[in-house]
């Protein structure tokens, strides 16, 4: 298993450019999640390491090798899709085999190691099936088994459980980090779904318009996101947003939303007056009739464990997640606080996290260049 | 609007029984949504009450009159499918304006402009009337499809997943803004659903399916806090809920005949094992950002249960975990109540 390093990767399809002067290093036995919407670069980004794509320029580092112009097939990396291309008129053991049998292995070697594989994904009684019969979740297993086999230096997985339903998906994102938790291999994953990325990633690259806008692991990504885009794509329902406009001054701990006074954590720069956007995650909000900030309540949404209330203030929608033996009604008028030390601050112009205390105590800020 | 009652319906295709001797009764204004993985009967219901499908057994009343023979535009539903079949060459407006210009329903012009605009209103749409359907975004193309149905004034909105093919975000969007249409309104609708956020959050009833039957109708509330069998309990639930043999519990008294333990997560206390017996080892805990779920081994036995990203606790650690609401079930999984 091996580093990567990604120096300076910039790709451009004709006028498109898909992914932007990209920077990141991918740790030896780490579980790196490329996050973003359907069109953001993630899967070009993984198919420039893979080697399935030429960067038009920067460079890619493979156990601190320069790989950029060598082939996919000379990378000794394994690549795992959403679909799984199984060979469907061999059994599972010839497939699993397969990529080996074509490198040369002698047969003994590979009858080892095809069954050390199966033992890992739990899948050895399957190795004499037909492919043809497996359901979706062993098919997937079998994918991985052959990516497996060869030992490669690292994994890279473009949304291997896009395909599956979403309780399935669910066991299988355990089983996947169940399987980097023994077999310790660098592993790059590709995926639009936060919730897998949150779960299985021990770091994330939140990614829009081919940018990185934020790197670091899920905790910090989610209690400190970089911008408005980080903080509207991570979270379910994600960060509320709310629309104001006053001035900042490092160390004054308040801001106000209207004629609402809502206490921050201080800034750490100063701002002349202009448009603000204050962030809050939904488990952060009450309800409390003493709060200066009001709202309608326009719908709640019953969950078994909690409930999720939706509120429309002047300032735009506010979500609160809140146990579910709460009443409350639609049409209720509401007062709104927040937990002081967890909301962000955004500059409304550029969308980038205004720095205060809740930065003070959090690893730097890892911003991709540009 | 009106009651809809489906009275031991049921609809065999060749060796598959589709539905099987289903009863259900749609209440004037209720929004029920029948909940259930691909291949339980949800869609066949759906179709069996439009009239695209005949049953092989049972009735099916529309406002008190048997509709079981009768075809489906003798019914007056109004159906929403899962994708959106809107007229590319036609405007907003026309493709909304569609279902009342329909020969079987003549509708003089202004009255169609007041309902459209009145429709558009509420989907929020009325700045799109005049653009082609191609221009409009996943989000509001569903809209429209909603849109068309609502222009009509059916005994009863029969909606068939319609919301899967749209992204998460516009998902919860539209969700909320069904459910508040739907109490505005005041609309009968029979919806289905392989989603459980979906059928807890849209419902006024949910009826779980599996294989074709009927596992429990009741409010959200009573199929997740209540649940009639280990498949409902199972169903509801984000994490799911934990389904363990007695044995994991030897210290809960329970009823005799109790087989298997469920567990909802908000029901486990978990606690540092200070010295006290522990019950079990913390394998991974999952971050998902507003909330830790820390996987623990009982034995050999999987348990997942919530806890606050403050909880300080990780992999390796011993805990004791105490159960406050737990839920029986006999060996064939039905409910046993203490």
């Amino acid at each position: 298993m091996a580093q990567i390093g990604v120096e300076a990767l910039h790709k451009s399809f004709g006028d498109f450019v898909a992914v932007k002067d990209s920077n990141f290093t991918v740790e030896d036995g780490e579980f790196f999640c490329l996050l973003g919407p359907s069109g953001c670069g993630k899967t070009t980004t993984l198919r420039m390491i893979a080697g399935l794509e030429s960067p038009t320029s920067g460079r890619i580092l493979l156990a601190g090798e320069d790989v950029t112009r060598k082939r996919a097939s000379a990378r000794d990396i394994a690549f795992v899709f959403q679909l799984f291309a199984l060979y469907p008129h061999m059994n599972v053991r010839r497939n699993i085999a397969f990529p080996l049998v074509s490198m040369g292995v002698k047969r003994a070697e590979v009858r080892a190691r095809v069954e050390e594989a199966a033992r890992i994904l739990r899948i050895t009684e399957l190795l004499d099936r037909p492919v043809s019969g497996l359901s979706g979740g062993d098919r997937q297993r079998v994918a991985l088994g052959r990516a497996i086999v060869r030992r490669p230096l690292a994994f890279m997985m473009d949304e291997p459980l896009g395909a599956l339903d979403s309780e399935f998906r669910h066991v299988m994102c355990g089983e996947l980090r169940g399987l980097h938790d023994r077999l310790k291999a660098t592993t790059v994953y590709v995926t639009h779904d936060q919730i897998e990325a949150m779960s299985l990633g021990d770091k994330i690259a939140v990614m829009s318009h081919g940018v990185i806008e934020q790197l670091g692991a899920p905790q910090e990504i989610y209690d400190r996101p970089a911008s408005v885009f980080v903080a509207d794509f991570i979270g379910s329902p994600p960060m509320n947003l709310l629309t104001f406009h006053d001035s900042l001054e490092p160390g004054r701990a308040r801001v106000r939303l209207g004629g609402a006074e809502i206490a921050i954590p201080a800034p750490r720069e100063g701002l002349s007056a202009r448009d603000l956007i204050l962030g809050v995650r939904p488990e952060h909000v009450r309800l409390n009739d003493q709060a200066p900030l009001r709202g309608e309540v326009f719908g709640t949404e019953y969950l078994g464990t909690t409930q999720i209330v939706t509120v429309t203030t002047a300032h735009g929608v506010a979500k609160a997640r809140l146990p579910a033996n709460l009443k409350v009604s639609v049409g209720d008028r509401v007062g709104l606080q927040f937990r002081p030390d967890r909301i962000s601050l955004f500059d409304a112009a550029s969308g980038r996290a205004i720095l205060t205390v809740l930065h003070d105590h959090a690893p730097a800020m890892e911003l991709a260049h540009g | 609007m009106a009651e809809v009652v489906l009275e031991g319906v049921s609809k065999r295709f060749g060796a598959t029984s589709a539905v099987a001797d289903l009863s259900l009764t749609v209440h004037d204004g209720a929004f029920v949504v029948l909940l259930g993985p691909t291949g339980a009967g949800k869609t066949t219901t759906l179709r069996l009450v439009a009239g695209l499908e005949r049953p092989d057994a049972g009735r099916i009343r529309i406002a008190g009159q048997d509709v079981t023979r009768a075809s489906p535009a003798q019914r007056d539903v109004a159906f929403v499918f899962q994708q959106y079949s809107l007229y590319p060459h036609l405007s907003v407006f026309d493709n909304l304006a569609f279902p009342l210009r329909s020969p079987a329903r003549p509708t003089p012009e202004p009255t169609i402009r007041q309902k459209v605009n009145e429709v558009a209103t509420l989907l929020r749409i009325s700045d799109k009337l005049d653009q082609r359907v191609t221009k409009l975004s996943g989000g509001q193309m569903q809209r429209v499809a909603i849109g068309r149905a609502l222009v009509r004034s059916p005994s009863i909105y029969l909606m068939d997943e319609p919301l899967s093919s749209l992204d998460a975000k516009l998902r919860s969007e539209l969700r909320i803004e069904l459910k508040r249409i739907q109490s505005e309104l005041g609309a009968t609708i029979l919806y289905v659903t392989h989603d459980q956020t979906e059928a807890m959050t849209l419902g006024s009833q949910v009826g779980v399916i599996e294989h074709g039957r009927l596992a429990q109708v009741g409010t959200p509330r009573q199929v997740y806090e209540d649940p009639s069998n280990i498949y409902v309990a199972a169903r509801l639930g984000s994490p799911p809920i934990n389904l363990t043999p007695r044995s994991v519990f030897p210290e809960i008294a329970m009823p005799a005949s109790t087989a298997t333990v469920g567990v909802r997560t908000e029901h486990a206390q978990i606690s540092k094992a200070n010295g006290k017996r522990a019950s079990g080892r913390v394998t991974w805990v999952e971050h998902l950002g507003d909330q830790d779920h820390l996987h623990v081994k009982l034995g050999d036995h999987d348990f997942v249960t919530l806890a606050d990203p403050d909880s300080g606790l990780g992999a390796g650690d011993e805990v004791a975990i105490a159960l406050t609401d737990p839920l029986f079930f006999d060996a064939s999984g039905d409910r046993v109540r203490a």
